[in-house]
């Protein structure tokens, strides 16, 4: 039997001061901006752990120290020699084994950890559109290796002005070594965050990046070194260096800018020359390209 | 060793489309052996050369980095390793059984093939291919452990690996001679130079001096890895 209730339950709802947000709403400009200053810092640890900050400041310190070093030598000698010991065009070719690093440790770190997380579908929730999540990781990245680049020529130019070199002549070359810089941080930015955007495991990520691009420079050098003088067909050698990101570059800025080439064999001809420069502008391309299809389904599971 | 860690070593190394995109690598070092083989005929010196620039100094390195790493370092990453050490068996057990592994993966995969692309370019002429042969052997192996010990150490072992292979090796070793004198590279093409009758290679490093250094580097590096991995701590995502 039950018994009626003696008193109906009351309740009483409390009024605990939840607020609606009615600050202003930011929109997709603001996003990509805020997701690219994130992406930016972070591929130099800054606002992340102490951990994550060592490997990319080493970098950077590893980068400047031979640019540090070429100034002090040009200071010494500036009398008997009248220009720097290396040219400001061939520092990225010389220095490729840190950019290498740079890209395969940091490319992953950007992307890897959005997937294996699962925060892809969170930023995608907000008003961003796929291209603009591209955009701010991919300029992000750029400007990261632009900047590990722009240091040493800066410490170089300020190096050749103190030794009294021409400051035309200096002004000159070093603008045209921040273009190529240019060139190469969004090829390589651009190549290695497709491969990272293939994988959610980070070790993975940075071998892969690091297979590709050491591999591919190792083989071509070699390649390009034996056809040329053994074979003897400098031709062929020059074709041979569209197969590397770092040889096509360096091929782009001597043929383009009129840089002095790092590689074994500058692209052959005025034909071998517009080929380098239609080469790279496609692999920037396809990798925007091929990133913008990466994003355009991502697994929520 | 124990069979059961090292069968499933190897196929998490070798599972699925891995064995393949390794496979790729090795294949291309053969196709560029065929490809300077009917272009530019017999020449030991490209032998020598290409053997030295891209098997030597660039395949094995990476191939003993990516193995090495690659037979616990994924483990490590993403904390499933507690399981493994949770069984009852031995640490430096489990790091002699991943060494295995990793070295004769490192092995089937960089060495055989710079002993074909030997046989390819020069024949058994001057003993040219065995003795690149026995060099991305001995120096496979070296890699396996010191990127393994590495991996135990350290959450970022591919970069700094990468770093040792690239930046120390590489350039460093091409401004500074005495960086030569402590590298993998220099003290396996000692083995080289022994063995190859045709003075094609020049190494650095004195043969014995190499042998010990090899040696020493093998087995004190399976040695503190198993040492690193009874003390591990599992860190946070950073």
């Amino acid at each position: 039997m039950s018994r009626p209730m003696p008193n109906p339950p009351s309740g009483v709802i409390h009024d605990i001061g939840y607020r609606k947000y009615d600050g202003p709403r930011l929109g997709r400009r603001q996003v990509t901006r805020a997701l690219f200053a994130q992406s930016l810092r972070g591929a130099y640890g800054l606002g992340r752990s102490a951990r994550a900050k060592v490997l990319p400041m080493l970098l950077l310190g590893v980068m400047c120290l031979p640019a540090f070093i070429i100034t002090v030598i040009a200071n010494v000698t500036s009398s008997i020699t009248g220009e720097l010991p290396l040219a400001y065009s061939r520092y990225a070719v010389v220095t490729q084994g840190i950019l290498t690093i740079f890209v395969a440790a940091q490319a992953p770190a950007s992307l890897s950890r959005d997937l294996r997380f699962k925060t892809v579908p969170l930023y995608f929730s907000r008003p961003l559109e796929r291209s603009d999540y591209v955009l701010a990781k991919f300029a992000g990245l750029a400007t990261a290796l632009f900047l590990l680049l722009t240091a040493p020529l800066l410490i170089m130019y300020v190096g050749a002005l103190l030794a009294e070199f021409p400051v035309g002549r200096e002004t000159g070359d070093v603008l045209l070594a921040l273009v190529g810089a240019a060139v190469f941080a969004v090829v390589f930015a651009g190549v290695g965050l497709v491969i990272a955007s293939l994988t959610p495991r980070r070790g993975l990520g940075v071998a892969a990046i690091i297979t590709v691009f050491a591999l591919s420079f190792a083989a071509v050098s070699a390649l390009q070194g034996i056809i040329r003088y053994e074979v003897g067909n400098a031709d062929l050698a020059g074709w041979l260096g569209l197969l590397s990101p770092i040889t096509l570059v360096d091929g782009f800025q001597s043929w383009v800018l009129d840089a002095s080439s790092s590689a074994v064999a500058p692209p052959p001809g005025d034909a071998g020359g517009v080929v380098y420069v239609l080469v790279t502008f496609a692999v920037i391309g396809a990798c925007w390209a091929l990133l913008n299809l990466r994003y355009r389904k991502v697994s929520v599971s | 060793m124990n069979g059961t860690v090292v069968r499933l070593t190897y196929r998490a190394l070798l599972g699925g489309r891995r064995a393949w995109l390794l496979l790729a690598m090795s294949v291309l070092l053969l196709a560029m052996a065929v490809l300077l083989r009917l272009t530019v005929g017999v020449d030991h010196q490209v032998t020598a050369d290409f053997l030295g620039a891209v098997a030597v100094a660039a395949l094995v390195p990476l191939f003993g980095l990516i193995v090495g790493t690659g037979v616990i370092g994924p483990e490590i990453d993403d904390g499933s390793v507690v399981y493994l050490l949770s069984k009852p068996i031995s640490r430096p057990r489990i790091i002699l059984s991943k060494f295995a592994v990793a070295a004769t993966g490192t092995v089937l995969f960089a060495a055989v093939p710079t002993f074909v692309a030997g046989l390819v370019m020069s024949g058994t002429a001057g003993r040219i291919a065995l003795g690149f042969g026995v060099a991305a052997l001995v120096a496979s192996i070296a890699y396996s452990a010191i990127f393994l010990l590495l991996a135990v150490v350290t959450r970022h072992a591919v970069v700094y690996g990468l770093a040792y292979a690239l930046i120390w090796e590489g350039l460093l070793g091409s401004f500074v001679p005495g960086a030569r004198t402590l590298s993998v590279q220099q003290w396996s093409l000692s083995l080289t130079e022994a063995i190859a009758t045709r003075d094609l290679v020049s190494s650095d490093v004195r043969l014995a001096v190499a042998g010990v250094l090899l040696a020493v580097v093998i087995v004190g590096a399976t040695w503190y890895a198993g040492q690193r991995l009874r003390v591990l701590s599992l860190a946070g995502e950073e």
